[in-house]
This record gives C-alpha cells, sequence and structure tokens, in this order.
C-alpha cells in the first residue's frame, strides 16, 4: 500500500512542484543585493580601514615616537626613525606604513598611548604602483587632516567601551 | 500586418513576376527568422534576470537600464573574440559543426503557424518535419563532439546523442497521441482542432494531459537544458561538447540551443495550449474582452509563458544522474507514453470523447 502511495506521489511530480512553488516564491521576494557604488553597508565605528595620524587640536602633530606600535604590529608594516626638535621634544622623523604588509588588526591603534596612529572608516583607496600603497608621515597626517571631524566622533562613541 | 503583407505581395508580383517567389519567400523567411534571433538574444538576458531574481538577486543591470543592452554587449564580445581551430581537429568539421547545429533549428520553424495562415510552408506533414528538423540538431553535436579531438567534448556529444535519441522516442509518442485526437499533421489543423471547445476547455492538453508533461519534459531533455544538461555538465566535464569552441562558433552554439528552446515552447503552445487561440474564447465576459486581440500575441504569449517554465526548471532542479536520466526516459516516459496512445484511441472510439 505504501507502495502504492509513493508510486502516485512521484508521478503526480508533488515533490516537484513543492520545489517549484518555492523558487516560485523566492521569484517574488525583495531582492537582497547591495548594489555597491550607489548603496553601500552600513559601518561600524570601529571599522579599521585606512591608517591616519592625527594632530592636536593646536595643530600639533600627536605622535611622540614611543615605537610602541612598531613593536606590536605583527605584520612588521610599520617603519619609525625618531630624533629630537628644535625645542627639545621627542618627534618622528619617518613613520611609514607598508599597506600591502598591513592586515588591518588595530593593535597599533590600540597600543598608542596618545592616540596618534588610527584607523579610519576609509576603504575606497587604490594604488596604480606597487609603490603607492607605501604610506609616508606626511600622507598620514594628510588622511588625518581630511578625516578628523569623523575620527573624532568615532573615537567618542567607542570611549565608553574602553 | 496581414493586409500589409498582402499589398507587399501584390506590388512584388506586378514588378518581378515569376521571380518574385524565391524573393518573396525570403523575404519571409527573413521575416521569421530576425525576430528568433532578437528573441534568442533576449531570452538570455530573460534566463539570467529570472535566475537572478529567483536566487533573491536582481541580475544584470549594468549594461542600459535594467541591463537590456547586456545581450548586445554580450554578442559584440563574442563577435570580437578569436575563433580558434585546435591543431588537433578535423578543421573542416569542427567549422561545420555550428551551421549544423543552427540549421535545423531555424529551418524547423518553417512549419509553425503563428496565426491563422502566417505560416511560412503550409505542409501537410508539418509533425513530421518538425520531428525530422528536431532530430538534425543532434548531428551538429556529434560533429562537434569527434572534430574537436578533445575528451570531454567526445564524452559531452555521446551523452548528449544517447540523450536526445532516447527522449526523442517518448516525444514522438507524445505527439502521436495529438495526432490522434487532430487527425492531421498539419501543424495550422492541430489548432484548428482544438478551436471546437470553449476557449481553453477545448484545447488537447486536458485530454492528453500527461502527454502534455511527458512532451515538455522530454522538450527539455532535447534541447539540454537544466535539468537534463549532462551534455554541457559544468561541473564535470567542463562544457560538453562546445569546449573547444571559442568567439562565433561558441555563440551560433548558444543560438542554436536557445532556438531549439523556443521552438519547443512554440511546439508546446501548437500541439497542446491552442496555438494562436483566444483562451477565454466564449466564455461568458472574458471572451468578449479578449476577442479582439490577435492570434500572433496569444501564441507568443503562450511561447514565452513555456519559456519562463524552462527557466524556472533551471532555477529549482539539480542535474540528473545519467542512469537516472536513462531510466526517466525508457522506463517511464516510453511505457506511459505508449499506455496513453491506447487509452486516447479507445476513448476516441467511446462518445465521451469531447474534443
Amino acid at each position: 500500500m505504501n507502495k502504492l502511495i509513493n508510486f502516485f506521489k512521484s508521478f503526480l511530480l508533488l515533490e516537484l512542484l513543492k520545489g517549484m512553488s518555492v523558487t516560485g516564491k523566492y521569484f517574488f521576494a525583495r531582492h537582497i543585493t547591495v548594489e555597491y557604488p550607489e548603496e553601500k553597508t552600513p559601518q561600524s565605528f570601529r571599522f579599521r580601514g585606512l591608517h591616519a595620524q592625527r594632530r592636536y587640536p593646536n595643530g600639533e602633530e600627536r605622535c611622540i615616537g614611543c615605537k610602541l606600535c612598531e613593536a606590536v604590529c605583527p605584520a612588521l608594516a610599520i617603519k619609525i626613525e625618531v630624533a629630537e626638535r628644535a625645542d627639545g621634544s621627542r618627534r618622528t622623523t619617518q613613520y611609514d606604513i607598508d599597506l600591502t604588509k598591513c592586515i588591518f588588526c588595530g593593535f597599533c591603534e590600540e597600543s598608542c598611548p596618545v592616540d596618534a596612529i588610527v584607523e579610519t572608516r576609509v576603504y575606497e583607496y587604490h594604488g596604480e604602483k606597487r609603490g603607492d600603497l607605501y604610506y609616508t608621515k606626511e600622507m598620514l597626517l594628510a588622511v588625518g587632516d581630511k578625516h578628523e571631524e569623523q575620527i573624532a566622533k568615532d573615537r567618542a562613541a567607542d570611549a565608553k567601551y574602553r | 500586418m496581414m493586409e500589409l503583407l498582402q499589398t507587399l505581395q501584390l506590388l512584388g508580383q506586378d514588378l518581378l513576376g515569376p521571380a518574385w517567389l524565391p524573393v518573396w519567400t525570403a523575404v519571409k523567411i527573413m521575416i521569421i527568422i530576425l525576430p528568433i534571433m532578437g528573441g534568442v538574444a533576449y531570452l538570455t538576458l530573460a534566463e539570467r534576470k529570472v535566475l537572478g531574481f529567483m536566487q533573491i538577486r536582481p541580475g544584470p543591470n549594468r549594461v542600459g537600464y535594467w541591463g537590456l543592452l547586456q545581450p548586445v554587449a554580450d554578442g559584440l564580445k563574442l563577435l570580437t573574440k578569436e575563433f580558434i581551430i585546435p591543431n588537433g581537429s578535423n578543421k573542416f568539421l569542427f567549422v561545420a559543426a555550428p551551421v549544423l547545429a543552427l540549421t535545423p533549428a531555424l529551418a524547423a520553424w518553417a512549419v509553425v503557424p503563428f496565426d491563422d495562415g502566417m505560416i511560412l510552408a503550409d505542409v501537410n506533414a508539418g509533425l513530421l518535419y518538425l520531428l525530422a528538423m528536431t532530430s538534425l540538431g543532434v548531428y551538429g553535436i556529434i560533429i562537434a563532439g569527434w572534430a574537436s579531438n578533445s575528451k570531454y567534448a567526445f564524452l559531452g556529444a555521446l551523452r548528449s546523442a544517447a540523450q536526445i535519441v532516447s527522449y526523442e522516442l517518448a516525444m514522438g509518442f507524445a505527439l502521436v497521441c495529438v495526432l490522434l485526437a487532430a487527425q492531421s499533421m498539419n501543424l495550422g489543423e492541430i489548432v484548428r482542432g482544438q478551436s471546437h471547445g470553449t476557449g481553453m476547455l477545448g484545447w488537447y492538453w486536458i485530454p492528453l494531459f500527461p502527454m502534455f508533461v511527458v512532451y515538455f519534459i522530454a522538450g527539455v531533455a532535447e534541447t539540454n537544458r537544466a535539468p537534463f544538461d549532462l551534455a554541457e555538465g559544468e561541473s564535470e566535464i567542463v562544457a560538453g561538447f562546445h569546449v573547444e569552441y571559442s568567439g562565433m562558433g561558441f555563440a551560433i552554439f548558444f543560438l542554436a540551443e536557445y532556438a531549439n528552446m523556443i521552438l519547443i515552447a512554440a511546439m508546446t503552445s501548437v500541439m497542446f495550449l491552442g496555438g494562436w487561440l483566444n483562451p477565454f474564447h466564449g466564455w461568458p465576459v472574458l471572451g468578449a474582452m479578449t476577442d479582439a486581440i490577435p492570434g500572433l500575441i496569444w501564441m507568443l504569449g503562450k511561447m514565452s509563458a513555456m519559456l519562463f517554465i524552462f527557466l524556472w526548471f533551471r532555477a529549482t532542479f539539480p542535474r540528473y544522474r545519467y542512469d537516472q536520466l536513462m531510466r526517466l526516459g525508457w522506463k517511464v516516459f516510453i511505457p506511459l507514453t505508449l499506455i496513453w496512445v491506447v487509452v486516447v484511441a479507445a476513448w476516441m472510439q467511446t462518445p465521451y470523447w469531447l474534443w
């Protein structure tokens, strides 16, 4: 008897129709595709994108050349040289991040005692030559100047969880 | 449309005399072929759109509004690509195979009636001609597989040939039922035979429902479409019989496959869904409202619906295993169709045959 029921079940193509009803239902479902250049997914304030060097409001760069970030960097992407400036303060003469080496772990940002090196929300950047992704101190400071408002807002939002 | 063609024909007869007939036929062929080519191009877009929608994504939408220029872009890309002829191949057959695949796919359209009288060759053996032409398509595939001198292509061609030959039988028997019901092999007569009942109740899909299903599934298998696309089998044999083809050669195989798909859709509409007939003819309110719509529109609408089901199948079903495919063809479809031939023949002898 069971055999007979199964025979008719398969003969009436019931399972195939069930499958088709599933795909048929999805035909009218809302697309979940994010059409990238026009639409973007929401970002967290902890997003780890392109690096930036920050300044204090008076224009003085924050970095004091303690080399903690260089020491913690697991990919050895950071290179720092330090010298004494004319006013006697300790400053970096060279601060390079090789973005082709960087793994965007965020350790540099976490280790920084003065919040100088940060990772911004910027992820739409590119290099046309290999060297283009080797960011020097000037480039990092420029990124920081450009996005300072957003960076400060993200740090403030994250502060209460630290 | 018809009046325009008729005045054009009279004008041509005055102008060219007896030489007009071949010219006129060529014109009519063009009138059929060009829309089919356009239909093929946009069927590829429709396929990608439908598959996309069923997978909750929008499908191609970058080239032109709503992706409407995508087929043009694809066509241009294929046209500008190099047509590579492999060193070890049989060069003549390698070039001839795509043509052999495409020609029967297009030639079969000669006997398809688009509207009452809108038919290129109103031959009485139309059904036989259609069967013959769709069977010829397998030569293109076999020759392509053999001439490529490649193992994947050869395997694909063998699979495809075996599959087409086995499903041809079931398809033929399903058509025998239609032939019995219509008592004619002329496709126009078959459609007219379905006009006796009220609207869609008079069509053959009701008395021949199992044959309708079998015919459509066999048609899917015949055109090597999913879930019967073992001949292509992307995951096992790369692309089957056309692995070695590039550029225009590949495009022609593509064209042939899709032209065959449209042909199967057209044949299903003619045999089982009343061709150009209005499905609501003779119904209380709907009948009067829809009778003004020309038959061509109904025919195209039915074809589109069938093509949508083709795409729906592809979005839903996983590929058959080879032995399952053969089992379905030989052990399910052929006995079923044979039984139904007898049932229909006996049914027609009783007074309960209403069609």
